[in-house]
């Protein structure tokens, strides 16, 4: 059995509510529709201190990524500029625990897309 | 059962466990999860082995006479003995023991000469698992299975070995070390040491063979002993890789896969153009393979019990048939080859006096495979929990390890069903919040009912701890009345409890090696007997 | 100057004009956090690269501000078009003031 990584175990109440916040500031409170916004997680975190997470939205300006379950849901926000070869990048991030990660697009004509996806962390199992 | 050893072993041949018509024009041979088990050893199938959500009910989660009823496989028979169980002690006593890796040579021998370009593979997890391995740090299997002469190998417990010790043992190997799904951590880029796959030429077929490795080693294993790996399912280059090896003229595609076999099964699904999977880490041994799709995924059971052969019928690019046999190794039937022999013995030869001492007896059998607990690991709590004093015991849900008949317990038998490269049994205060989650966590890893969660261990063994388990609920609702057992009360959230444990994946774990400290609980009290373990309760298993 | 840090990318040496190309870059920095505390149960402040950029040829490719969620040694992969012959420019700054920089040329032929 694992005993690694023991994550923390509750998750703050004002989480959610953090993430919301986070996504009115970059949207300026404007409407988040779906499509469009490819957010590639693992299943399961190898290492919740080093977690692979890719991001694509084609014709995006920029893109905001947040951990919804982290402490600070803050983790990084890509501006593309006018060499981009493409409107995607990929980072490690740090996960405290089993959450969504959560990623916002702004596009070139001013609106925004949201994507998410759950990565489990886990204390660890067993092998055969 | 009354079952006569002479009766048995006369409707036994080691012509009739052979005999095989040859077919098609490829022959391939699996072996897997031999966890350096090079003498023969006993071993108890599981009797609780339960499956979840679509696999529940279906194969490799039958047990014991459900088994055998779906294959027709009558009681008491030697199919029942080696793939089943139920009353093991008798068939034990009356067909022997199974594997040895110079019975295992014979059966090779035999299918190479009727077919002497077969493509032997073996499916990893076998440079781990006893105490020859365990101190020559992996030799001892390398040498034997070079002798054996496989084309290809995947991994698993191997990298407990760690990073250094790994390449070393890789860089020198005559065949192809595999592993679509192995990783340079830092870059994200497929592994220089390993090779996503390799061709052979076989009776006019280009076959292709593609490595899959153990996905989840980094959480089930310790990953600061292989930091710079990383692995995952990695299905979409699963992909990739057999649109790239057809691309290149394959006509047929192999993978050599340690994903487990519900794993196997999704992947299946989701890749497509896989003839065949040869199946590892779950330690499933099925008679029969079982169809996904077009592909065709064999399971060939562990420790050595079991070789599988499977002649493909290849034409134009298109597999058009199979024949297919599960070869179990009956050590007292099949006559060890003389050179894998006297290899293994050199291989032991200095070590001899220390694995045969006699460190106590047992009156039961100890076994370890279960979803829950097994005597072999209701005596390893047991020893914790006198050596370490510790009011609960955790035991790590690992699958392999052989079972004992009652009998003498040699330290050879204890090394078996502990060693390993982070064996320190510790000691340490949790809270019985943490305990539960604890348990959540581990029992998710087992009944999430996407496949592709679960890491192909068994339950953590609990002792002096008692819970009840709904495999059918989600994380974090299928344990409850969680009991400590010496006073019969609750767990209480809040409380701290002295836990003592081993198989820690954290680094600068501290603590007696496990082997000692079962090995000292043994010798105080001279003859085991462990009782029927009654402290996790199943709903809807 | 934080200890030890020291920039790695990955470039193509050379690509044809317009070609869309894939660069990875890698910075070894401990990201403190600020949420840490240390054996005397004092918190470390925090320490991280808090932006990173790419640009050719004095043009942007990508331009990234970073929270102390990023792991440590931080690592992006993106794509970059390459109009012309000439260079990358990579530079990641840290809370503490320092700029770190690394060049890659890249030949169009
Ligand atoms: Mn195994
Ligand atoms: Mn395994």
């Amino acid at each position: 059995i694992g005993l690694g990584g023991v994550a923390a175990l509750a998750l703050p109440l004002q989480a959610a509510a953090m993430v919301d916040d986070k996504i009115a500031a970059f949207t300026g409170g404007a409407d988040v529709g779906e499509g469009g916004l490819t957010l590639t997680a693992p299943e399961i975190a190898e290492n919740g201190n080093t977690v692979p997470v890719e991001v694509s939205a084609p014709g995006a300006v920029s893109i905001l990524l947040l951990a919804a379950g982290n402490p600070n849901p803050d983790v990084c926000t890509f501006n593309f500029g006018p060499l981009a070869g493409a409107q995607a990048a990929s980072t490690r991030i740090r996960l405290a625990r089993t959450q969504e990660v959560v990623a916002v697009a702004k596009m070139a004509d001013g609106s925004f897309v949201r994507a998410a996806q759950e990565v489990k962390v886990t204390i660890g199992g067993c092998g055969g | 059962g009354n079952w006569s050893k002479l009766a048995a072993q006369q409707a036994l041949t080691q012509d009739d466990l052979l005999s095989f018509d040859t077919f098609g024009n490829v022959s391939l041979i699996h072996i897997t999860d031999i966890h350096a088990q090079l003498v023969p050893i006993y071993f108890r199938e599981p009797s609780v082995n339960i499956g979840v959500g679509d696999n529940r009910g279906a194969v490799p989660h039958l047990t014991g006479g459900d088994f055998r009823k779906l294959y027709g496989i009558d009681d008491g028979s030697p199919s029942h003995y080696a793939l089943s169980s139920g009353d093991f002690q008798a068939l034990a006593g009356a067909y022997g023991r199974m594997g040895g890796l110079d019975r295992v040579a014979t059966v090779v021998n035999s299918i190479r000469a009727d077919r002497p370009d077969a493509i032997l593979l073996d499916g990893g997890d076998t440079w781990h698992g006893s105490y020859t391995c365990y101190h020559s740090q992996g030799q001892d299997m390398v040498n034997a299975m070079n002798a054996l002469k496989p084309e290809a190998m995947t991994f698993h417990w191997e990298f407990t070995l760690g990073s250094e010790r790994v390449q070393e043992l890789v860089e020198g190997l005559p065949f192809a070390a595999l592993g679509q799904n192995i990783f340079d951590a830092e870059w994200d880029e497929p592994a220089e040491l390993f090779k996503p796959y390799k061709f052979f030429e076989r009776g006019g077929v280009k076959v292709a063979v593609i490595g899959q490795a153990f996905p989840y080693m980094p959480i089930a294993n310790p990953r600061w002993m292989f930091p710079d790996y990383s692995f995952g399912i990695r299905d979409e280059n699963m992909q990739a890789m057999v649109d790239e090896v057809r691309a290149q003229g394959a006509e047929c595609v192999v993978v050599l896969s340690h994903n487990g076999f519900d794993v196997d099964k999704k992947m299946a699904s989701v890749v497509t153009g896989i003839d065949v999977i040869l199946s590892g880490h779950t330690h499933d041994a099925l008679p029969e393979p079982v169809l996904i799709g077009e592909t065709i995924i064999v399971a060939s059971g562990s420790n050595g019990k079991f070789v599988s052969r499977v002649d493909l019928d290849i034409q134009n690019g298109r597999m058009m048939g199979f024949r297919h046999k599960l070869i179990p190794i009956f050590s007292d039937v099949i006559t060890p080859d003389p050179d894998m022999a006297a290899l293994i013995q050199a291989e032991r030869a200095p070590h001899a006096d220390t694995l045969s001492e006699v460190i106590g007896q047992t009156d039961s059998v100890l076994y370890r495979r279960g979803n829950f607990n097994g005597s072999w690991d209701d005596l390893i709590c047991d020893a914790l929990i006198s050596e370490r004093e510790a009011e609960i015991a955790l035991s790590p849900g690992v699958r392999w390890g052989p079972s004992l008949v009652p009998g003498d317990i040699t330290r050879e038998d204890i090394w078996n069903v502990t060693s390993m490269s982070y064996g320190e049994a510790y000691r340490t205060e949790m809270t019985g919040e943490f305990l539960k989650v604890v348990l959540e966590d581990v029992a998710d890893n087992i009944f999430n009912p996407d496949p592709y969660y679960q890491q192909g261990g068994d339950m953590v063994r609990t002792g002096g701890l008692g819970y009840t388990i709904d495999v059918t609920k989600p994380q974090g609702e299928r344990i409850s009345n969680l009991t400590l057992l010496k006073t019969g009360e609750l767990i209480d959230p809040s409380k701290s409890y002295v836990v003592a444990g081993w198989a820690s994946v954290n680094e600068g774990t501290e603590g007696p090696q496990i082997w000692d400290v079962v090995e000292n609980h043994i010798r105080k009290l001279g003859t085991v007997s462990v009782s029927e373990n009654n402290s996790v309760i199943v709903v809807n298993g | 100057m934080a200890d030890n840090v020291k920039p790695r990318v990955k470039v193509p040496k050379s690509a044809s004009a317009g070609e869309v190309i894939t660069l990875k870059t890698l910075i070894s920095h401990t990201m403190e956090s600020g949420q840490r505390k240390n054996k005397a149960g004092e918190i470390i402040p925090r320490s991280i690269i808090n932006r990173f950029t790419c640009d050719f040829n004095g043009q942007n490719v990508i331009d990234v501000t970073l929270e102390p969620a990023i792991s440590t040694n931080p690592y992006f992969e993106f794509q970059s078009q390459v109009p012309e012959a000439g260079e990358f420019t990579f530079t990641w700054y840290d809370d503490d003031g320092s700029v770190y920089t690394e060049t890659k040329a890249i030949s169009v032929g």
